[in-house]
């Protein structure tokens, strides 16, 4: 595997919190434009490991490397900067802002106007605006919520939010989208349609490090599989693999396997 | 129910009411100088409030930060006039020097006092803001020893008026055959500061930097996972308020021709942030009729409950400024429990609280 098609890498990384080990060591490597799959019981790690890697939480030891570059720790505005966007497990969009502004935040990091281009409203600032909403009808469209532009974040669909959420994500022009169990509490139809989408977005040229508890959804969509348990990969392979390796089937199941 | 929000820009049909508005601002002095140039005065404090409450409405209703200690910069924009431009030092620069000066003083603090307070929210920000505010009091009181600076609690007097050229605003004078009085000049300067506070409120809460502002206040975390520099974008709320504060100061001082610490007290502190609250946090209709209103009645209330009294009873039983506090907490307790979301709140935070409380 040459370098170029690395785009993320995963140094031992350590988390703890007290006596609890969250992560330990974990290293694993995302290539580009692949979507890369991150499962394990409730309380593995998986969405610790996800903090550590988009600056809200600051690892023990261990670091990142991403797309060449070494992450800096507990800085969560610049691992979006650097091409990082996430989602959350429980969604937090912003409730009180419209869909469509909710998209127009996303924007932020890659528009430029400042407290005196938004008073005197010059041309420039105009036409960043301009631009901003467009990019963020676009986006809205995208993942198929564009009728509710302007309905509040809160006022969506479960499924709808978690549509909005990817679609702001997305406006931060990411290399890397990590969703974080994007089809919880989703019924069968919108999960495919989840599926669908997040295919899309891989063919759109963003790799996409999903961690799932739905095993039919992951087992379809992604080309590689890590297992986290207590904190530790103990497994990472092609999805047919991994599903047959017996430590994974023990962390699922529990306790020795007649 | 079917959230849908559209922006319509404020004078879009709406002209002939901008023309009934522009009316009654113009005749308000001549009216008030009926009752005597006191009410001139009255008026002007209402619509100086307004500036502030605007100002903070920056910091507490876009952003979310609950800053008790908005009267520091107010304080700071005041002496920063009553220094340059009295004389206690014998310096008397012209305003439009001071002005700016004290906007940029005050935002000097404002990053001061946000730098800390960054990873506070809420009621712990709440906190160490009012201590910061009662701090610049004090020195304000204290720092007449051993160099004497702020002539402690006497005060500063003889302030300058704000003069341009000849044209002084604390005098008398007549322009296009109309005769104005100081307290009316300064009326109508205030009302061009107020509009201009409104534009800024207004473009700043459509812009990049206010989608930032209230993206804070939904979800900080969010807003940081967005790519939102929040530490920066905080200071930058914390300074365009203190901004805005320290230029009311300044015309405060030159209006009064006289500034001391007892101006700056916790209590305007509160009554600026329970404008902003009692009309409608983040709302700019809704923060002006609560500025108006918290400086009107209680004044009303004062010239009205005198005679009251004397005709009621003969005499006066109950002091007009003791009277005046209960009146106001007693207004802010019945808002509160009858329209929790200020008195004229955006049709968003109405909603928002009666869907809770459903």
């Amino acid at each position: 595997m040459s370098a170029h098609q690395v785009l993320l890498e995963a140094h031992e990384v350590a988390k703890h919190f007290g006596g609890v080990k969250a992560l330990h060591d974990v290293s694993l490597t995302i290539r580009r434009g692949e979507i890369y799959g991150l499962i394990g019981p409730n309380g593995a790690g998986k969405t610790t490991f996800f903090n550590c890697l988009t600056g809200l939480y600051r690892n023990e030891s261990g670091h990142f490397v991403f797309d060449g570059v070494k992450l800096a720790a507990d800085a969560p505005h610049k691992a979006a900067e650097i091409g990082i966007a996430r989602t959350f497990q429980n969604i937090r969009l912003f409730g009180n802002m419209t869909a469509i502004e909710n998209v127009m935040v996303g924007r932020h990091l890659r528009t430029r106007a400042g407290v005196f281009g938004a008073i005197s409203r010059n041309a420039a600032t105009r036409a960043e605006e301009a631009a901003i909403a467009r990019r963020a009808e676009e986006l809205l469209h995208y993942v198929g919520i564009q009728e509710r532009a302007h309905d509040y974040a809160r006022h969506l669909s479960y499924g709808d939010q978690r549509r909005l959420e990817i679609a702001r994500a997305l406006a931060t022009e990411p290399k890397l989208l990590a969703l974080d169990e994007p089809a919880a509490g989703m019924n069968g139809t919108e999960t495919e349609a989840l599926r669908l989408l997040v295919e899309g977005i891989c063919r759109d040229g963003v790799t996409v490090l999903l961690i799932e508890h739905d095993v039919k959804l992951v087992m379809g969509l992604c080309g590689r599989v890590a297992v986290l348990d207590y904190g530790e990969k103990i497994c990472e392979d092609v999805p047919a693999v991994v599903q047959k390796d017996p430590r994974v089937i023990e962390a699922y199941l529990g306790g020795s396997v007649a | 129910m079917n959230g849908q929000r559209r922006r319509i820009p404020l004078w879009q049909g709406h002209w002939l009411g901008l023309v009934l508005l522009a009316a009654t601002l113009f005749a308000v002095p001549f009216v008030a100088a009926l009752g005597g140039q006191a009410w001139v005065r009255i008026a002007n404090f209402a619509i100086l409030y307004v500036f502030l409450a605007l100002g903070l409405n920056i910091v507490v209703g876009y952003a979310g930060l609950l800053d008790l200690g908005y009267v520091a910069f107010y304080a700071v924009g005041a002496y920063a006039y009553a220094l340059l431009a009295s004389p206690h030092f014998g310096i008397h620069l012209p305003f439009w020097v001071i002005l700016p000066f004290g906007a940029g003083l005050a935002c000097f603090f404002g990053v001061v006092l946000g730098a800390p307070t960054l990873k506070l929210r809420g009621d712990y920000l709440a906190i160490v803001t009012l201590g910061f505010g009662e701090i610049i009091r004090i020195f304000m009181n204290n720092l007449n020893a051993p160099i004497n600076i702020t002539n402690g609690a006497q005060g500063i007097t003889l302030i300058d008026p704000i003069r341009i050229g000849d044209f002084s605003f604390s005098q008398t004078s007549t322009i296009f055959g109309v005769t104005l009085s100081g307290p009316q000049k300064y009326y109508f300067l205030l009302v061009a500061l107020a509009i201009l506070v409104i534009m800024v409120n207004m473009r700043l809460q459509d812009s990049r930097i206010g989608r930032a502002w209230q993206a804070i206040r939904e979800d900080e975390v969010a807003a940081k996972a967005c790519g939102i520099n929040t530490r920066n974008i905080k200071l930058l709320a914390f300074a365009m308020g203190a901004s805005f504060g320290g230029i009311a100061g300044g015309v405060f001082a030159a209006m009064q021709g006289f500034v001391s610490p007892e101006s700056f007290s916790l209590m305007e502190s509160i009554t600026i942030l329970s404008m902003v609250v009692l009309g409608g946090m983040g709302h700019i209709p809704g923060v002006i009729l609560g500025a108006v209103l918290l400086t009107g009645l209680p004044e009303a209330l004062r010239y009205g409950i005198e005679p009251l009294q004397k005709a009621a009873f003969g005499r006066m039983i109950i002091d007009p400024e003791s009277l005046r506090m209960l009146v106001f907490g007693l207004a802010l307790v019945l808002v509160m429990r009858f329209r929790p979301a200020g008195l004229w709140p955006s049709s968003l935070r109405r909603r928002e609280l009666s869907e809770t409380t459903d």
